[in-house]
């Protein structure tokens, strides 16, 4: 066990070394992984930001009940009854036609457009807030509710928001697509660094093999170099996205503003980052581990 | 200690480097095996840490059938192996303690520890003041004897060479095999592949022939 850990220890201090005994070459190799890992990693920061946005407006979904043009105050009378009968509403407010008038000619340039009319346009509606906002007891509420006498329309006003969430699943599909690729990328990136590393210590590695050392000696410093490779790649991507957001933060906040809503940019959280850190140093560890067993393969 | 039982070896080619050779060396010898070159000397010392293997017969080290070891126990068979190449495999990135230390590093020797031993096996071949010197600044006798401070620093039992005083002038020679004289002395199992049998052969209790592939005994 004593000497499980020395061994580690060493080959650990062995990839240190290596690495440092070639800066240049380190840096490089970590802004290859850095800057390809950025992609997704930015991408990913930008939609988990989307995302707060997108729960912090939409809310709980709600549906409007309209009722026909020619309902009565009786007809109000029994949707309302029902309504508190109907099991899966949190609650429901009514909003009366002639409120709504009032409201649409308060609106800029329309009180012409409103008076213009022969008469109220407008119907009864029942603002309802559901119980729970799963999609599947939407729908089914949303049915029922249009089936009731002098119902005439339904409307979901989640829609948006479904569109929105809709829209961020696939942007996330496409960040995850992403990284699978350029994962592959970094995986071939530290197969080559590892294949050149094996070759420039190929007289070391001939002789530890003649003086006794076992395979896992041989490899385990290559497996410590990719996973260390990764893991400096793995920092440089973070040090991207943080750059990016700063610079990013402010004319994102003024576009969005300028749509009447209030969006900020966040780097990568905690969770996010330490699964980039740890996405990137497999990465490293999978491209030495392919390039350990094709090329250490075959020497006795 | 070491039993060559009816052991050949063919190449591809049907190449025959070693035909029927049956070769018992005992604790404690001296055996210089004699012959000229390409007679299948260095085959035969490198079937011993499984670097040949034969092709036909068996090979005991140890009561271990060398012929048929598994690749896994490869490695802890030539830890009890002192070896030293006709090429000497110096590793010219480092020191000459660095060198020496690397045995001890592969078989998880406390580095803490590591440094005292290599520079005691440094001291044994005459080497200890120089031991920060990179081998390329060491002449050719230094460096031979630096590999033979790397093969005796995990102390073995046997000790292995193949034409450890090729290429050295006559002095250089004779203090090498002045060093394997020393090592024999001390108890230490010793076969040497040379073609110098002149200044090997008076200090060896056996003295071995190779001619293409096959043992001439005396």
């Amino acid at each position: 066990m004593i000497a499980w850990l020395r061994n580690h220890r060493r080959a650990l201090a062995h990839a240190l070394r290596r690495l440092w005994s070639a800066p240049v070459n380190t840096l490089f190799g970590a802004l290859v992984v850095g800057v390809t890992l950025a992609l997704p990693a930015g991408g990913e920061a930008m939609l988990a930001s989307l995302l707060a946005f997108g729960r912090h407006v939409s809310g709980p979904p709600q549906l409007s009940v309209f009722l026909a043009v020619d309902a009565g105050t009786v007809d109000a009378g029994e949707v309302e009854r029902r309504l508190r009968e109907q099991p899966g509403i949190a609650g429901f407010r009514f909003v009366g036609r002639a409120e709504t008038l009032k409201r649409f000619r308060e609106a800029e340039g329309m009180q012409e457009v409103i008076d213009a009319l022969p008469r109220n346009p407008f119907p009864d509606a029942f603002v309802v807030t559901p119980g729970s906002g799963d999609a599947q007891a939407l729908e089914t509420l949303r049915a029922a509710m249009a089936a009731w006498p002098k119902v005439e329309h339904v409307q979901l006003d989640s829609d948006w928001a479904k569109r929105l969430d809709a829209m961020l699943r696939l942007g996330r599909l496409a960040v995850l697509v992403l990284a699978a690729l350029l994962g592959a990328a970094i995986v071939a990136v530290g197969f080559n660094t590892i294949r050149l590393q094996i070759l420039t210590q190929r007289a070391e590695i001939e002789v530890s093999r003649l003086l006794g050392a076992t395979d896992a000696f041989i490899r385990r410093p290559f497996f410590y170099f990719g996973s260390l490779q990764g893991l400096l790649g793995g920092a440089v991507a973070w040090l991207i996205v943080l750059a990016g957001t700063r610079v990013l933060q402010q004319p994102v906040e003024d576009l969005a503003r300028l749509y009447g809503v209030d969006l900020s940019l966040e780097p990568l959280g905690a969770a996010a980052s330490v699964i980039l850190l740890g996405f990137a140093a497999l990465l490293g560890w999978i491209g030495a581990w392919l390039s350990v067993s094709r090329h250490l393969r075959d020497w006795t | 200690m070491i039993r060559f039982e009816r052991v050949s070896k063919r190449y591809p080619g049907g190449i025959e480097a070693l035909a029927d050779i049956t070769l018992t060396v005992e604790a404690g010898e001296f055996v210089v095996l004699a012959g000229h070159s390409g007679a299948g000397k260095s085959t035969l010392l490198k079937m011993i840490p499984a670097v040949e293997r034969p092709s036909s017969g068996s090979l005991f080290v140890n009561k271990q059938d060398v012929a048929r070891i598994r690749r896994r126990a490869v490695p802890y068979l030539r830890r009890n192996l002192g070896l030293i190449f006709q090429d000497q495999k110096i590793l010219f990135d480092r020191s000459a303690l660095d060198n020496v230390m690397l045995p001890l590093i592969i078989s998880s020797y406390p580095a803490k520890d590591a440094p005292r031993r290599a520079r005691a096996a440094l001291d044994k071949v005459g080497l200890l003041s120089r031991e920060k010197a990179m081998p390329v600044t060491l002449s050719g006798g230094e460096q031979q004897r630096l590999a033979i401070a790397r093969a005796i620093v995990n102390r073995p039992a046997v000790l292995i060479a193949d034409e450890p005083t090729a290429h050295l002038d006559p002095d250089y020679a004779r203090e090498i095999a002045g060093l394997f004289r020393s090592f024999n002395q001390v108890g230490v199992t010793v076969i040497i592949a040379t073609h110098d049998q002149a200044l090997f052969s008076p200090m060896a209790s056996r003295t071995v022939h190779l001619a293409h592939g096959r043992l001439e005994q005396a």
